[in-house]
């Protein structure tokens, strides 16, 4: 007790001596170096402006625009270099001059729903050559977003529909058997029922591949098929792409 | 003049010595450990989103393809987040009176994308894109981790700069053959070294000087 109090006498007493002086400066400089210390080690004053620049990144949120999001949409009425879509086959999948108001036959099937059966506008060959390439691009691509429910091969059973998902009609049966290929290609693109379009997901050309994938699936789920392309006198129709391979 | 120190003064001097490396080093220690702790890193912090998703769910039960989501990984620099729509396609049928999921139904009918949280918060400064990534051959759950095992996402890893340089210099360590890309069960084991160098050589993959140059990632 005494030694601390006679530390403290001998403390104070040389720095009354020395206020004024040049050693003075000194024990400034250690008191800022100190005070900055402190700030930094809390950290006050610490700056993320590295960490956090003033510009947008993907899904950012932005003050700017009204809506708060930094990602914006492609402003109305231009058109993205490439996206002009002169191609109506290979974008839409229809025909030139599609009649809007054309009637279509249809079908109920054992469940009770009404099924298109017939498709007048849909056009029936695809818009690019039939390779391996596009057909292993389709399946990569249905692997992705179609088996979730139309399932591996097609029939309908998912892991969505199991769960409780309205299960789509299967791709095994003559109806969609003999639908045009163009009718696929809308479906993906619309969404169809239950089903939302996929553009969004799938471009124009890996759309059109997973319909060539579709049509091989119906080739590979169908023993007629399969039987003739395997006798080797299969007259592979333009539609069915899995007979090219 | 009376001597000023004392004959302790040897003893303290020595000691004190000692003891500024023995502190030194331990200060030292510490820092590199609280620098690379989750406080600082945030590693292991799952946290709260708007929406209970579950990754465990869609991914480990339903077995959902990364990219039904994630739908940009392979083209662009942002893996992607997914549209409410996506939700949707879905949840329009499924659990659709939830009321967990208000939410997402109420991001649908008011147009308004849901605010997520970011898990992985790069600093800006340094440039990363998932679409070169998975072009080489990395697989998701080499940085992400395994995923399909959590209900709520954290970050695996510290994202730091020692972290990414560790698969920069040899990545040769970490890389898989592209089918395997979104497999979350791949090991690193499953390929054996000289499978792995070659699959370097078959993906391209640039060597040491140009994977580690700082305008690589700081540009």
């Amino acid at each position: 007790m005494s030694m601390s109090n006679r530390f403290a006498e001998v403390k104070s007493t040389k720095a009354k001596g020395k206020i004024g002086n040049g050693k003075g400066m000194g024990s400034l400089l250690t008191f800022y170096f100190l005070l900055f210390t402190f700030a930094f080690l809390t950290g006050c004053g610490v700056r993320f402006d590295m960490q956090d620049q003033p510009r947008y990144k993907a899904y950012k949120k932005s003050d700017f625009f009204t809506d708060g999001r930094a990602s914006r949409d492609i402003p109305e009425g231009t058109v993205a270099r490439g996206l002009l879509k002169e191609n109506k086959a290979l974008h839409t999948g229809k025909i030139d001059n599609p009649d809007p108001n054309v009637q279509v036959e249809t079908t109920t099937n054992a469940a009770g729903n009404t099924l298109v059966s017939s498709f007048p506008n849909a056009i029936d060959e695809f818009p690019m050559p039939m390779t391996k390439e596009l057909v292993d691009r389709g399946q990569d691509r249905y692997n992705i977003y179609c088996i979730v429910c139309h399932g591996p091969v097609g029939a309908g059973d998912g892991m969505i529909v199991r769960r409780g998902f309205g299960p789509p009609p299967t791709y095994h049966d003559d109806r969609l058997r003999n639908a045009p290929v163009g009718h696929f290609f809308d479906v993906i693109t619309n969404g169809w029922g239950k089903m939302n379009g996929y553009a969004d997901k799938l471009p124009a050309a890996d759309r059109w591949a997973v319909v060539a994938y579709i049509r091989t699936l119906q080739v590979s789920q169908n023993p007629e098929e399969t039987m003739k392309m395997n006798s080797g006198t299969s007259a592979t129709p333009t539609a069915t792409p899995g007979g090219a391979r | 003049m009376a001597q000023f120190f004392n004959k302790s003064a040897n003893n303290i001097a020595r000691i004190s010595m000692v003891a500024a490396v023995v502190l030194g080093g331990t200060a030292f220690f510490a820092y590199t450990q609280i620098a690379r702790s989750s406080y600082l890193t945030g590693r292991y912090l799952e946290k709260q989103q708007p929406v209970q998703f579950s990754h465990k769910h869609h991914v480990g039960d339903d077995g959902i393809d990364c990219r039904y989501c994630h739908s940009t990984v392979e083209t662009t620099a942002s893996a992607g987040m997914p549209s409410t729509q996506t939700c949707m396609n879905c949840h329009s049928q499924i659990w659709a009176d939830s009321p967990y999921l208000e939410p997402v139904r109420a991001s649908f009918r008011e147009n308004k994308p849901i605010e997520w949280e970011r898990v992985h918060d790069l600093p800006e400064f340094a440039y990363f894109n998932h679409s070169i990534h998975i072009a080489k051959g990395v697989g998701c759950s080499t940085c992400h981790g395994q995923i399909d095992n959590m209900p709520a996402v954290f970050q695996e890893n510290t994202l730091q700069m020692e972290w990414c340089l560790a698969c920069h210099r040899e990545p040769e360590k970490f890389i898989r053959p592209k089918s395997e890309i979104y497999n979350m069960q791949w090991q690193d084991g499953d390929l054996t070294t000289e499978e792995r160098v070659d699959l370097k050589a078959k993906n391209k993959i640039r060597g040491k000087e140009m994977m580690t140059s700082c305008s690589t990632c700081h540009r």
